[in-house]
């Protein structure tokens, strides 16, 4: 049952940096842009597998209907949260999502979201976001672990696969002291392996396909065992996708939005993709 | 105490190492070009695959995470194919060319190479106008249709090349200009373009074309306050060049661009007195890939 209101947890509150415990096999969830069943698909799927820690690395609102609903599925199931340029803009009602596109129609599009999700996001919620904070570390086993949204160094840098080599990988690791990196935000996953034992993750998001003309939507179990290492497993989650596209349509969302939930093709936000994840795409 | 009379920029980190690869070389004498390349310039030279590979190297201990290839023509260089494979080993490359002089064999060996490697190889080509009567008077007659041919060729080889267009009519006719380049590069059957302005830069031929900086055009103290220090150039990025390491692409022909002969020399800060840093300013990541194609709400438009 969705509760209405709540109040955000004390652990998170005005901190910058959050440190947890250990862990062994956590579920990671990118950016939610307010796709609230996908979300509920998800968290029943990880607990399903057997983790010991929830995780969301940023961008509830954006793009879906109904932002409020994804609130108490957090706060219900204990999902520890970061902030993304997103959940930064509408805690502090801002003018624009701090996306980083930088092509006007992408920008305009990104604005219809940002507007309806600022106008339909409570004052209690938009605290919660406001006062997540920008990274979570923890161990994973003997890795030092990172959570953040774009990058460590910019909440909304967008770190595509094919535009990042690996020796800045290797710096950003190096220089923020982790072993592996976890990050979200270009709405695409990935993973690399790195020189000494390090690693970098993009968990994908939950929000909307990953623009290879499937439905579903993507998160990732990390973990870490002696046998085998450091492991990121990435989870596709089917979820009542028509059900989504309803509500949009309901909301009065862009007809462009519904149909990439429907289709599984990007429809906006395509000028900041690098060529060889364009071509993966249909538009 | 008294501050200096321009501001100082340090280089946070360096994301992006440029190459003059063709030095100011270059088959085309464009009226805008900000360092006057033409067939004759020989100011600035070629850079060879050995130097190359060595800033590379040298690049991998600095965690660099992009690489940009500029000339004049880098096409023209002779070790440009190879470059440009060698490099996809590293990290991801792009280069900007006027898509003049490509060659079926070239764009086969680097569709392989990009195939083969987990980079994109990105191809800035440079167009000022949407038909010859716009772009020839600027970039010298026939050069739209062997452009034009260049990107459809690009195209066919399954590349989405990025067309640059330096901005040299009014602003408020950008909506007008972008909707028309759209079109013309659909009908030459490139479906899904890619398109980027750029400002025109007041230096070199287009001193003489239109104006230079006027003394008010600099940047201040006053305006770096609350400013993103990341779109500029000189944040997070270097040039090498003949010569050495410059700050960066854009002022390679001022004598104090030059910060050293190796990545580690060139990392000092560096003064933002030229008129071009304040078009940087203005403007904000004039030299990234980051694309721009035209306000319009729907996708076919």
């Amino acid at each position: 049952m969705l509760r209405a209101s709540w109040k955000p947890q004390a652990a998170i509150l005005n901190s910058p940096m959050l440190t947890v415990g250990s862990r062994t096999r956590i579920a990671c969830f990118g950016g939610v842009y307010n796709n609230y069943l996908a979300l509920e698909v998800a968290i029943y799927d990880a607990k399903s597998r057997g983790v010991d820690g929830l995780y969301c690395l940023g961008d509830m609102g954006a793009f879906g209907p109904h932002p409020d609903r994804v609130f108490p599925l957090l706060l219900e199931n204990n999902v520890t949260c970061v902030q993304g340029n997103y959940d930064d803009s509408i805690g502090n009602e801002l003018d624009n999502c701090q996306c980083g596109y930088t092509d006007p129609r992408d920008n305009y599009f990104a604005q219809i979201s940002y507007d309806y999700t600022l106008a339909n996001t409570s004052v209690e919620n938009r605290r919660f976001l406001r006062e997540l904070p920008k990274e979570i570390r923890f161990e994973l086993g003997p890795l030092n672990v990172l959570l953040c949204h774009g990058s460590p160094r910019k909440t909304n840098e967008f770190l595509w696969e094919s535009t990042t080599s690996t020796h800045f990988l290797s710096s950003l690791a190096r220089e923020y002291a982790a072993d592996a990196i976890v990050t979200t935000h270009t709405g695409i996953k990935w993973r690399r392996d790195l020189p000494d034992s390090r690693h970098f993750v993009n968990v994908g998001v939950l929000g909307r396909p990953e623009n290879d003309g499937q439905t579903n939507v993507w998160y990732t179990i990390l973990g870490h065992s002696n046998d085998a290492g450091f492991h990121a497993e990435f989870i596709p989650i089917q979820y009542d996708h028509q059900r989504l596209a309803k509500e949009m349509q309901s909301e009065r969302l862009p007809s462009e939005f519904v149909e990439t939930v429907k289709a599984g093709w990007w429809t906006t936000c395509l000028e900041i993709l690098p060529s060889k994840e364009r071509r993966r795409g249909k538009y | 105490m008294s501050r200096s009379r321009s501001p100082s920029i340090e280089l946070s980190h360096l994301d992006h190492l440029w190459f003059q690869i063709s030095g100011t070389l270059c088959n085309l004498t464009c009226h805008h070009c900000f360092i006057s390349c033409s067939p004759k310039n020989d100011s600035f030279g070629y850079l060879s695959l050995l130097d190359v590979k060595e800033k590379l190297e040298e690049s991998v201990v600095l965690g660099v995470k992009e690489y940009y290839f500029t000339g004049g023509e880098p096409f023209l260089n002779r070790d440009m194919v190879p470059i440009l494979v060698e490099t996809l080993r590293y990290g991801p490359a792009t280069v900007l060319t006027n898509g003049t002089v490509l060659k079926d064999e070239w764009l086969e060996t680097l569709r392989e190479a990009e195939h083969g490697s987990v980079y994109s190889l990105e191809f800035r080509v440079s167009i000022d106008g949407f038909s010859t009567v716009t772009n020839d008077p600027i970039r010298g007659e026939g050069t739209f249709d062997r452009a034009m041919e260049g990107v459809v060729n690009l195209v066919e080889f399954g590349f989405l090349p990025i067309i640059t267009a330096a901005r040299t009519w009014p602003d408020e006719d950008d909506q007008h200009v972008v909707g028309q380049f759209v079109k013309t590069l659909r009908e030459a059957g490139y479906e899904r373009p890619r398109l980027k302005l750029l400002p025109t830069l007041k230096l070199g031929a287009e001193e003489q074309r239109t104006s230079g900086y006027v003394a008010g055009e600099r940047i201040t103290h006053e305006m770096m306050d609350d400013f993103d220090h990341s779109q500029l150039v000189c944040e997070h990025s270097r040039i090498v060049t003949d010569r050495g390491v410059h700050v960066c692409p854009i002022l390679i022909e001022s004598p104090d661009s030059l910060l050293g002969q190796t990545l580690h020399e060139s990392t000092t800060p560096f003064e933002m007195k030229h008129g071009a840093c304040f078009t940087c300013y203005q403007y904000g990541a004039i030299c990234s890939n980051a694309s721009s194609l035209v306000e319009t709400t729907s996708r076919n438009s």
